[in-house]
């Protein structure tokens, strides 16, 4: 395997894993923008807009641009997030230069009226099925109480009220300020020709102007408090937690990754035998998300609501015994081997090496090969596990009920 | 772009347990899934949800290993390990790096012939059980597709295997012994191996864990008739979660391709009349698909659709009349898509020893034997128009059941559309 890049001259950033055995080509558009880059007006624009992008071109219907994928025999699909907007798409590598073409087409959407509108309801619909689905709202809720005025508290989503509000003109507004091709990469993975990959993309995406497009990535300052959101017709009790974490950049975040496999993996770790060996909650799980110049490590359990309040005390207490009764040899050792099997089995999928390829862009990083990401953990201590324990405390945390019961408090 | 030819082995063990796997050189990787005949269709019918709880308890604790020790031994072989109950089988599967894989069937061995069933840890499994159907309640769109399910196929291939809380209250140490005596055995066992595996080594190996291994299960079952017609499920939800469901053929029928198509053109990829009639061209929804299931003997089509309240009718209209419009054809390119999409598919599932584990365990199950990718691929470009139409006329989408959740009832309003009584 090879990694090769490229930049065209006006900052588009080309990234590829050459592995001439692949079975398929796996590329994607990686834009760094989402929630925390828009304005609390626009809420929802960035997750939109990603809707938008299928809908067709100035050479395209939103008809062509589906069938076309489909003819490809593509799996593609995009995603957006709080600071990442991704398009992407696997294909046999016959049909490398025609998924290339066409996702730098849809990169420049027409946002049609008639689109939008129609586009428009099928968002609200998007919305109405997460508030039908545990936890009912909770995760946007403690994003919000977690960072205050932080725009990484703003909602992928929105709402329906700041999605009825868009209209084209105000994404385009958006579009213009946040889809320079010097904030985004091609990331390709597979059975891949280089040579042709770049020439296709110099040909249908060299025209794109840049201009700068900057983030507030200002330092968050993370809430602690207690919340409940009531929610009557639910029959289990969700409880999310948000503590402070290492960022993106940060060297912490591996040791870190490590800790929250040994304490709150959903196997074999200390949450696993605390309440999933012994049914005391349906899940219960803990780990790390990383963002620029930000991190947060969170927690998730959902258990019948007269057990919850016992289990956030139960919480709190395996969150003190962290720095008390820290982590074991043994158990560093088994969150190691978990880490790299991992690593192995999902580095087999061509599309899994080229999320990892873009992830790795979109956090700044120097890319890394998944033996060297391997080896990185293998060589983290305790000392150095035990040092990000004291260093984020668990304990300092927001927490969110969500369920039929709204007399639950933070553990005593 | 399939690696020809293609090396898949079958072995049978003298005591009717079959191995099969599938020889993948290019991977580091291996995968196992043990399908042991212990599905729940075999649960009492006082005691729904049995099968799954056996199946929580043979993890806990087995052969030298109590509880804790097993999934610190699985942990340290690096195997991402699962486990589950259907209607025919429980399974247990695993994908590790591929050196780690006959320790990590010898882990499997004991599960499978000498757990220890321990009392103390009953009352901690049946919690696990409860918990289970509780958040169930919770899944709205799945609540709606498992009560489909059930209608349409009657008990017990219709039942989830989560079972019911007087079920899994009701269940006892005598309870376990007895299913677990009775059900894990090794006739009509399939153990499954894909990856970077050495055939011969690997078969000597299975034959020294299970070669000894003698029983025959015994399967008293009682089947009920399907329910058919519309159930409502009074809910104040945000969303009215709608599924429709209708007779086609099974994984093992001459037909099953073209009914597969057919439903490929209804629902797979973004051009799909689903997605494109309904989301793309009306915005009435989010999530809308529909999908063919088969058991053993029986299959349906699924379709589902999720949308607010004032537009559910409309909504569930549209796609019935989706569905019964499918009699007048499909069109050459709609086809043509459908191919291209499985044929992309099979070539990618080369990717991953966990995918081809659970094809080829498929395969067996349902027909005995395992079809090659490029017999697939074959089947799959024999396909014509002229076949799907006519089969599509002579077995148009047609007798419906219902089943709606949300704040009110819908009306089945397509002629072509009435459910049988």
């Amino acid at each position: 395997m090879q990694l090769r890049k490229h930049r065209l001259d006006n900052g588009l950033e080309i990234l590829a894993e050459i592995n001439p055995s692949a079975h398929a080509v796996a590329c994607g558009f990686f834009v760094r923008t989402g929630a925390r880059d828009e304005t609390p007006d626009m809420g929802g624009v960035s997750h939109f807009l990603e809707h938008m992008v299928f809908k067709g071109t100035r050479n395209r219907s939103a008809e062509q641009v589906n069938r076309e994928l489909d003819e490809m025999g593509s799996h593609s699909n995009a995603r957006t997030g709080e600071e990442s907007t991704i398009y992407h798409a696997a294909v046999l590598p016959d049909f490398q230069t025609p998924v290339v073409e066409l996702l730098a087409d849809i990169l420049r959407p027409a946002l049609r009226i008639d689109d939008f509108e129609t586009e428009k309801q099928v968002i609200i619909e998007e919305i109405r099925m997460y508030d039908d689905q545990p936890p009912y709202g909770g995760y946007e809720r403690i994003m919000a109480e977690f960072f205050g005025d932080h725009p990484l508290g703003q909602s992928v989503l929105g709402t329906v009220q700041t999605v009825s509000d868009l209209t084209p003109e105000k994404m385009h507004r958006y579009f213009d300020q946040r889809y320079s091709p010097a904030n985004i990469a091609f990331s390709v993975a597979g059975n891949v020709d280089f040579e042709r990959l770049v020439d296709d993309l110099d040909r249908c995406c060299g025209d794109w102007k840049p201009f700068k497009a900057s983030r507030d990535n200002r330092q968050a300052s993370p809430r602690s408090g207690f919340v409940s959101l009531h929610r009557p017709e639910s029959t289990q009790q969700y409880i999310l937690q948000l503590a402070d974490g290492p960022a993106a950049n940060d060297p912490d975040r591996y040791a870190a990754r490590i800790l929250a496999t040994i304490f709150g993996d959903d196997s074999g770790s200390r949450f696993y035998w605390e309440f999933l060996d012994s049914g005391l909650a349906e899940s219960a799980a803990v780990g790390n998300q990383e963002y620029d110049n930000a991190g947060l490590v969170m927690t998730f359990l959902c258990c019948a609501p007269e057990q919850a309040q016992e289990n956030i005390n139960r919480i709190a207490s395996l969150q003190a015994a962290l720095l008390t009764a820290p982590a074991t040899e043994r158990e560093l050792e088994l969150a190691k081997s978990k880490i790299t099997s991992h690593i192995i089995l999902s580095s087999e999928r061509t599309e899994s090496r080229m999320f990892s390829v873009g992830s790795q862009w979109l956090r700044g990083h120097e890319f890394k090969t998944p033996r060297e990401i391997s080896d990185i953990y293998q060589a983290v201590t305790l000392q150095e596990i035990q040092d990000v324990a004291a260093k984020y405390p668990l304990t300092r945390n927001m927490t969110v009920s969500v369920g039929p019961l709204d007399t639950l408090q933070s553990a005593k | 772009m399939i690696k020809a030819p293609q090396q898949i082995h079958i072995h049978k063990l003298q005591n009717g347990m079959t191995v099969l796997g599938e020889v993948m050189p290019w991977l580091e990787s291996a995968a196992f899934s043990f399908s042991v005949p212990a599905g729940c269709q075999y649960d009492p019918s006082e005691r729904l949800g049995l099968a799954s709880f056996v199946c929580e308890m043979v993890q806990r604790g087995a052969g030298s290993l109590d509880s804790r020790e097993f999934i610190e031994r699985l942990e340290s072989l690096g195997v991402d390990y699962g486990s589950s109950t259907s209607v025919f089988h429980t399974h247990f599967n695993g994908a590790m790096p591929a050196e780690r894989i006959y320790e990590a069937l010898a882990v499997y061995r004991d599960v499978i012939r000498n757990p220890w069933l321990p009392g103390d840890q009953i009352e901690d499994a049946r919690q696990v059980g409860i918990q289970e159907i509780r958040s169930l309640d919770d899944d709205l769109s799945q609540r709606v597709l498992l009560q489909l399910r059930l209608r349409q196929y009657g008990q017990p291939s219709g039942r989830w295997s989560h079972g019911t809380f007087e079920g899994v209250n009701a269940v006892d140490s005598n309870d376990i012994g007895t299913f677990f005596e009775r059900h894990y055995q090794p006739d009509g066992l399939i153990l499954t191996i894909a990856g970077n595996i050495d055939w011969p080594i690997l078969v000597k190996s299975v034959e020294t864990m299970f070669g000894d291994w003698t029983g025959k299960a015994t399967n008293p079952i009682v089947e009920t008739a399907p329910i058919r017609g519309s159930l409502h499920i009074p809910f104040e939800s945000q969303q009215v979660h709608i599924g429709i469901a209708c007779p086609t053929r099974t994984y093992n029928d001459p037909d099953y391709f073209l009914a597969r198509a057919a439903t490929g053109v209804l629902s797979d990829g973004m051009s799909s009349r689903l997605f494109s009639e309904l989301r793309e061209k009306r915005g009435l929804c989010y999530s809308v698909f529909a999908s063919l299931h088969s058991v053993l003997t029986q299959a349906c089509v699924v379709a589902y659709v999720g949308t607010g309240t004032d537009r559910a009718q409309q909504s569930l209209d549209a796609l019935v009349e989706q569905l019964v419009k499918l009699r007048e054809g499909v069109s050459e390119s709609e086809l043509g898509r459908f191919k291209i999409q499985i044929r992309s598919s099979l070539v990618m599932q080369q990717e991953s020893s966990r995918s081809r584990a659970g094809s080829i365990a498929g395969d067996w199950m349902h027909l005995g034997r395992v079809r090659t990718l490029n017999e697939l691929t074959d089947v799959i470009n024999g396909l014509t128009v002229e076949c799907v139409n006519k089969f599509l006329d002579e077995n148009p989408y047609e007798k419906f059941n219902l089943v709606t959740l949300g704040p009110e009832p819908l009306e089945m309003n397509h002629a072509a559309s009435q459910t049988s009584t």
